[in-house]
C-alpha cells in the first residue's frame, strides 16, 4: 500500500438498484502514481470510476479523494473537492456548441479571475501541451476520436489539477495514436507529479503506463488482483489473471476450478 | 409497478423541481446568468417561432371565425363574433396554441439536447468541473421560455384576432370598422394580460418537462428518442391540466 495516499476506496460496494457490480473492495492510490483499474467488459470499471469521481454514491464504504470523504462531502463540498481533479471521459464529453478553445476555457471562466487575454493565453497552453496547438476554433465535430480526448484532456488540465482520471482513454482509437496518448499519460505524470487512475482493458497501454493495476473481477464482484502488472503476469497466484494480462483467452468462468485470491 | 418504482416514478420530478428551484439565485451570482447561452435559446424559442406562430393563430381565429358565422347567423348575432372570437383567442386558444407549438419546437429539443449530452457525458463533465448541470442547462432555457412564451402569446393574440376579423368581414359581411370597433370595445389590457400569464406558466411547465425528461433519458439513441417523446407528451397534458385549472380559478376572480 503506498503510504501518501491520493485515492482510498474503502469497503466500496457499487451497483446500480438492487443490482450489485462490485462488493466490499478496498484499495488505494498513491500520490505521483499511475493507476490502472481493469477487468472484462462489463465489469463495472467505469462505474467504479464513476464512483471514485463522486457522479454515483456507492451503496456502502466510502471513498477519500486526498482525505476527504467524496460521499459523505454534501452537494457543495462534493463540487469543491471535484474542481480539484480532471476527468477524461470516452468520447472527449466536448461540448458540441463550443469551439475547442472555448471548451478548454470554460472552467478558467468559471473559477479563476483571469483577463481574457490571459484565457486565451492559458487555452493555447494547454491545446499545445496535448499537441493540439492551433486547433481553438475548430469545433469538436471537425476533430478525429483521439484529437477529441486531447481536447478533453485539455480542459481537464486547464486549472492544473495534481489528479486526473481516464475513463477508456485508448477505447476506439488506431495504436499509434493510442501509443502518443500513453506518452502523454507518462509526460503529465513525470514532469507535473499528476497521480493518475486510468480505467482500461488495453493491455498494451498498461503495460506502458501503469505503475499498479487493480482488477475487477465480474464473477465474483472483487479484485481478484492488485499489484505491478509484470508482476502479476508473471506471480500471480491466479491463473485467469495470468491469462488475462497475457492474453491467453481464458474466461473469468474457467477460474472455477481454481481457488480465487481476494487481494485487499 | 412495484411501490417502490411508483414512489421513485413520483418522488424524481419533485426532487430535479427542487434542484432547479435551488439553482435559481445562482441568475443572480457574478457566472451565473449565462448570457450567450440564454439568448441562443432565446432566438430558438422566441424569434425563429414567430413565423409558425403567425400562421397558425391566425388559422386558429380564422376557423372559430367560421364556427362563430354559422351559429350567430342563426340568430342574427353576428356581431358579436368579435366578442367570441376575442376572448377564445386572447384568455384561451393563444397561450394554448403558442404552447403547443412551444412543446413541438422546444421542449422536445431541450429533452433531446440533454438526452444527447447524456450520451455523450457531457452532463457528468458538467458535474465533475463542480458546475450544476441544472444551472447551466435548465436556468437559461426557463428565462429564455419565460420571456419568448408571452410575447409570441401576445403575437399570436393579435394574428388569430386578425383571422377572425377576416372572416367575419368576408363570410358574414360585417365592416371591418364594425367588427374592430367591437373588438376594441370589449377587449383590453387585463384580457391580454390574463393570456400572457397563462404563457408564463405554460413555459415553466414546457421547460421543465422537456429538460427533466432530457435528464432521465437512458444513455443510448433510443432512450434519446423516447426522452423527446415523453417531453411532448408530458408537456402537452401539463399545458391542458394547468390550462383548465387556471381558467377555473379566473373564473372565480370574475374573469
Amino acid at each position: 500500500m503506498p503510504a501518501d495516499k491520493a485515492i482510498e476506496v474503502q469497503n466500496v460496494t457499487i451497483g446500480y438498484g438492487d443490482r450489485v457490480l462490485m462488493q466490499n473492495i478496498s484499495f488505494s492510490v498513491g500520490k505521483g502514481e499511475i493507476m490502472c483499474i481493469l477487468g472484462g467488459s462489463g465489469c463495472g470499471k467505469s462505474t467504479l470510476l464513476k464512483h471514485i469521481i463522486g457522479l454515483y454514491s456507492p451503496q456502502a464504504g466510502d471513498i477519500l479523494i486526498d482525505g476527504r470523504s467524496i460521499v459523505n462531502a454534501g452537494e457543495e463540498g462534493k463540487r469543491s473537492i471535484m474542481r480539484e481533479f480532471g476527468v477524461t471521459y470516452q468520447g472527449g464529453a466536448l461540448f458540441g456548441s463550443m469551439t475547442v478553445a472555448e471548451n478548454v476555457a470554460l472552467p478558467l471562466e468559471e473559477y479563476t479571475d483571469y483577463s481574457s487575454s490571459k484565457i486565451a493565453e492559458v487555452v493555447e497552453e494547454k491545446l499545445k501541451l496535448v499537441d493540439l496547438g492551433g486547433f481553438g476554433t475548430y469545433m469538436p465535430s471537425e476533430l478525429s476520436g483521439g484529437m477529441k480526448k486531447r481536447a478533453g484532456l485539455a480542459r481537464a488540465l486547464a486549472l492544473d489539477p495534481h489528479l486526473l482520471f481516464f475513463d477508456e482513454p485508448s477505447a476506439g482509437l488506431d495504436p499509434i495514436t493510442s501509443a502518443d496518448l500513453d506518452r502523454l499519460i507518462l509526460r503529465l505524470r513525470d514532469n507535473f507529479g499528476s497521480t493518475i487512475v486510468v480505467v482500461t482493458h488495453e493491455l498494451d497501454s498498461i503495460f506502458t503506463i501503469a505503475d499498479r493495476v487493480v482488477m475487477l473481477d465480474k464473477a465474483t464482484k472483487s479484485i481478484i488482483a492488485a499489484g505491478n502488472p509484470r508482476q502479476l503476469l508473471n506471480d500471480s497466484p491466479n491463473r485467469w489473471v495470468r491469462s488475462f494480462l497475457g492474453r491467453d483467452g481464458l474466461k473469468s468462468s474457467d477460474e472455477t476450478d481454481f481457488q480465487v485470491k481476494k487481494v485487499d | 409497478m412495484t411501490v417502490k418504482t411508483l414512489l421513485g416514478n413520483c418522488t424524481e420530478p419533485v426532487i430535479f423541481i427542487g434542484r432547479v428551484a435551488s439553482a435559481v439565485p445562482l441568475v443572480f451570482t457574478r457566472r451565473g446568468f449565462r448570457v450567450r447561452e440564454f439568448l441562443y435559446y432565446l432566438d430558438l424559442c422566441g424569434a425563429r417561432s414567430v413565423g409558425i406562430v403567425l400562421m397558425i393563430c391566425f388559422l386558429m381565429g380564422g376557423v372559430i371565425g367560421v364556427q362563430a358565422a354559422i351559429q350567430l347567423q342563426k340568430v342574427g348575432s353576428e356581431i358579436f363574433s368579435a366578442d367570441l372570437i376575442g376572448f377564445s383567442v386572447l384568455k384561451e386558444f393563444g397561450p394554448l396554441m403558442v404552447a403547443m407549438i412551444a412543446t413541438g419546437r422546444a421542449g422536445s429539443a431541450f429533452a433531446a439536447e440533454i438526452g444527447t449530452m447524456q450520451v455523450d457525458e457531457e452532463v457528468s463533465a458538467l458535474a465533475t468541473m463542480g458546475i450544476r448541470p441544472e444551472a447551466y442547462l435548465v436556468l437559461p432555457k426557463l428565462i429564455a421560455m419565460i420571456i419568448a412564451l408571452p410575447v409570441l402569446t401576445v403575437f399570436g393574440d393579435a394574428a388569430g384576432v386578425f383571422g377572425g376579423m377576416l372572416i367575419g368581414v368576408t363570410a358574414m359581411g360585417l365592416p371591418a370598422a364594425a367588427y374592430w370597433g367591437r373588438t376594441v370595445e370589449v377587449l383590453n389590457f387585463t384580457t391580454f394580460a390574463l393570456g400572457a400569464l397563462k404563457s408564463v406558466v405554460f413555459a415553466v411547465l414546457i421547460t421543465m418537462a422537456g429538460c427533466y425528461c432530457g435528464f432521465r433519458a437512458s444513455n443510448d439513441a433510443l432512450g434519446v428518442g423516447r426522452g423527446a417523446t415523453s417531453a411532448v407528451v408530458s408537456s402537452i397534458f401539463l399545458v391542458v391540466v394547468a390550462d383548465a385549472v387556471i381558467t377555473v380559478l379566473y373564473s372565480f376572480i370574475g374573469y
